[in-house]
């Protein structure tokens, strides 16, 4: 016989305002089952609980119901107070007449019935409750970091930092990421490298650190504490523990003429690369869709002016397998493709570029050794229009719809640097709107407009025209003085919105991670838990996650690694034991609960199974992993024969509650 | 403001002036740009006000050539050209409608006023 208990909590006036609570109690006094049942001004403060742990003790009660607030507020309080009593902690349900009552009902009496309802619904489940036990499962001791730009180095160096040993995989030849081009920083206008390039070295002389450069993730299996992810080092073709980095085959590789996808293709680099000075590792890397020996076995250069042998033609892709007990995701961004955006004249005029062209065409490692040339005929630009919002805060039919955050500050950046280097350069900017909350951002901008007279104009440039004498005629809005615009200009920059890598969608369905519609990272909640996924042992970094700029990227690339750590530092971790399991005998292996689970947590195995007529018959069967299941229930749903249930929700349960509901 | 008005121009457009974010392109892109009193972006955001009697008046009306250029780069998806059709559209069905209405003719009458001016107001648009 069951014996319940029912507490209603008055929460102040919150509850006992609309909802007559004394006779809430008294009416679920009289439920079968019940045998105490009480109300009290706040539940959930110290000499609440006691009297749930009093009454627990003292009538012996096997199940518990609170009538209070939802249960994401005060569910774990209650369990806790009954777990102390003696009782287990999932015998204790939770009526939530705050929410779903109190505050959304003005009338009295029809309040009151509905919270009797409402607790009558947890009496009826809470008689089918069974006592369940949170499992354990252990925490291997490593992370993978995905990305190695600024977010995964910091991410990277601060879980080397308390101890534990680190993987960077980065699909480039070398880290650093997209911080590795640009020329200088906002807001206070010191060179990324020089901050940057540090940080690299740091990572890879770290023991704890192992970077995986030219490599991609390929498969991810496991679940939070223990996953296993195959790595694709891709064929790089030289060496990397021979290389010493000197350079002299990409100073005598014949074929010069490859677009330098790190000057974004304003000048050439050998098919035998290394992408730049710093880079790290600092090892050669060949291209073989241009190399000639690979192509068509004619040159083989560099394998002779390669003094240690490092040179392989003959390598392959490799694979390596790993277990780590916590990911963390940098993926990053990408500006986007202007195609579409044939008014601004990107593809057909040489002297129109993006901003990170503009980065590159600036850096004293760039194409024009750090003087700023137009790429048409080199020479210099007098006068430069800045387009902002280029694909940014669009219809979803022209581009994407959210604000990319950080053009408004590199464009001010930019403006600044070149009115500083070539006073006699005029600069306008034409903007919607100047976005720059920050420290310190929005006085960097108002210098850009008072102290360096960069023309800031409200409107949108429309058309951008290619003239033949080699200037460009823009035509814009200046919605201020209500006149359109003609100016003369001699180089266009677009403020490219970005986007975030297209690696990240196919990896988000290896982590079975949630996205967003841009294919922005979902954190698991928006403002509470910034940086962890909604799937346990996955952590976000950076951009992935949203546009953002450095300080911001930094500062999540060290939170993620903050909880990293912590999971880490776990020997074991406890698992959730609502969790769903499948009636074996009555599975009939079609796999619809496979196809729906969000987590990958359920897998097929062929088992053995007596008959009745004592022979035996091998059936296909769902098998649930209960550490990577999250108890979202999807399962329950989909299974068409009724054999997947789950812990504390189960289908008898829920109906039990219909039924009372309905009474 | 005219309500019903604001109501026709924004049902025959089919356009939703609220996303408009006054970025300004239209009217950066607009080929007749100069002839106008009232430029696109001016259009839309009027049209949002409901103050459209006086966009009705004006000749800027008749100076938008329809080359939807406004609606190719616009990006948020407004459609000024279609919102200016649609003003035009309200100014060319009025005509045939009268100019003033019985009721409005008490408040107007003083001693002195000839009543051929009274029969002159009830004149009709012409067609």
């Amino acid at each position: 016989m069951q014996r319940i208990g029912v507490f209603v909590c008055h929460c102040g006036t919150n509850i006992a305002a609309t909802v007559d609570v004394k006779t809430v109690a008294e009416t679920l006094g009289h439920e079968p089952g019940v045998v105490i049942s009480q109300d009290y001004q706040y539940m959930c403060s110290e000499s609440g609980q006691n009297l749930v742990k009093n009454a627990i003790k003292e009538h012996n009660l096997t199940g518990v119901v609170i009538c209070s607030c939802s249960p994401r507020m005060h569910e774990n309080t209650f369990r806790k107070a009954a777990a102390a009593a003696g009782l287990n902690p999932y015998l204790v349900e939770i009526a939530n007449i705050r929410e779903q009552c109190s505050w959304i009902h003005k009338d009295i009496a029809t309040a009151t019935e509905k919270a009797i309802i409402l607790g009558r619904a947890a009496v009826a489940k809470v008689h089918l409750n069974a006592p369940l036990t949170a499992g354990e499962s252990p925490v291997v001791k490593r992370a993978l970091v995905i990305g190695g730009g600024i977010a995964g180095i910091q991410t990277a160096l601060d879980i080397a930092e308390a101890g534990f040993d680190v993987d960077i995989v980065e699909k480039n030849p070398t880290i650093g990421g997209k911080m590795a081009q640009i020329d200088k920083t906002f807001p206070t206008l010191d060179c990324a490298a020089c901050i940057l390039t540090p940080k690299m070295v740091e990572a890879s002389q770290n023991e704890h650190i192992t970077i995986h450069s030219f490599s991609e993730v390929a498969e991810v299996k496991g679940f939070v504490g223990n996953f296993q992810v195959k790595i694709k080092k891709k064929a790089r073709f030289v060496d990397e523990t021979k290389c010493t980095g000197c350079g002299l085959c990409t100073e005598k590789c014949p074929m010069k003429k490859v677009p330098n996808e790190f000057n974004m293709g304003l000048d050439n680099r050998t098919a035998i690369y290394i992408p730049f000075a710093q880079a790290v590792p600092k090892v050669a890397t060949i291209d073989p869709n241009y190399c000639m020996m690979l192509k068509n076995g004619k040159c083989g250069v560099c394998s002779k002016v390669c003094s240690v042998g490092a040179i392989d033609y003959k390598q392959q892709d490799r694979f390596i397998e790993e277990k780590y007990g916590a990911i963390v995701v940098a993926t990053g961004f990408n500006p986007i493709k202007l195609d579409k955006y044939d008014e601004f004249a990107y593809n057909q005029c040489p002297d129109v570029v993006t901003s990170l062209e503009l980065e590159r065409l600036m850096n004293a490692a760039g194409p024009n050794g750090g003087t700023l040339l137009r790429p048409s005929d080199k020479t210099h630009p007098h006068t430069i229009v800045f387009v902002q919002c280029v694909g940014s805060r669009c219809d979803d039919s022209k581009g994407k719809p959210y604000c990319s955050k950080i053009c408004c500050m590199y464009t001010a950046k930019h403006a600044m640097l070149i009115r500083e280097k070539y006073p006699d350069t005029e600069v306008y900017v034409f903007y919607i709107d100047v976005r720059t909350p920050g420290k310190n951002f929005d006085e960097f901008y108002r210098r850009a407009v008072e102290q360096y007279n960069v023309h800031y104009i409200k409107g949108m440039v429309g058309k951008v025209t290619p003239k033949s004498d080699g200037k460009i005629d823009v035509q814009a809005s200046d919605l201020l003085a209500n006149e359109q615009l003609h100016i003369n200009a001699d180089m266009v920059v677009l403020a490219a919105a970005i986007e975030p890598d297209k690696t990240a969608r196919p990896l988000a369905t290896m982590l079975t991670t949630q996205m967003d519609t841009n294919d922005f990272f979902t954190e698991a909640h928006p403002k509470l838990r910034p940086v962890e996924s909604a799937t346990a042992g996955i952590f976000l970094s950076g951009a992935c996650q949203g546009p953002k700029d450095i300080p911001e990227t930094v500062a999540q690339a060290s939170a993620a690694a903050a909880k990293a750590i912590g999971l880490l530092c776990k020997n074991s971790i406890t698992c959730n034991p609502c969790v769903a399991h499948s009636d074996e005998l009555m599975c009939n292996g079609c796999s619809s609960c496979e196809k729906v689970c969000p987590y990958g947590a359920i897998t097929y195995i062929d088992k053995e199974f007596r008959m009745p007529d004592r022979t035996t018959k091998v059936r296909r069967v769902a098998s649930v992993n209960p550490a990577v299941c999250q108890g979202c229930g999807a399962c329950t749903v989909a299974c068409p024969s009724g054999a997947m249930d789950l812990n504390g929700f189960s289908n008898s349960q829920i109906m039990a509650e219909v039924d009372a509901i309905c009474k | 403001m005219n309500k019903n008005l604001k109501e026709q121009v924004l049902r025959s457009s089919g356009a939703n002036v609220l996303k408009c974010m006054r970025c300004g392109k239209c009217s950066a892109t607009c080929p007749s740009y100069d002839e106008m009193e009232y430029h696109p972006h001016q259009f839309v955001y009027m049209v949002e006000k409901g103050d459209i009697e006086t966009l009705m008046k004006s000749e800027s009306l008749y100076r938008c050539l329809t080359c939807f250029a406004c609606v190719d780069r616009c990006p948020r998806g407004v459609e000024p050209a279609k919102v200016v059709e649609a003003v035009r559209l309200a100014a060319v069905r009025q005509q045939g409608g009268n100019r003033l209405s019985p009721d409005m003719i008490p408040d107007m009458l003083d001693e002195d006023l000839p009543q051929q001016a009274i029969v002159t107001a009830l004149r009709k648009y012409a067609k």
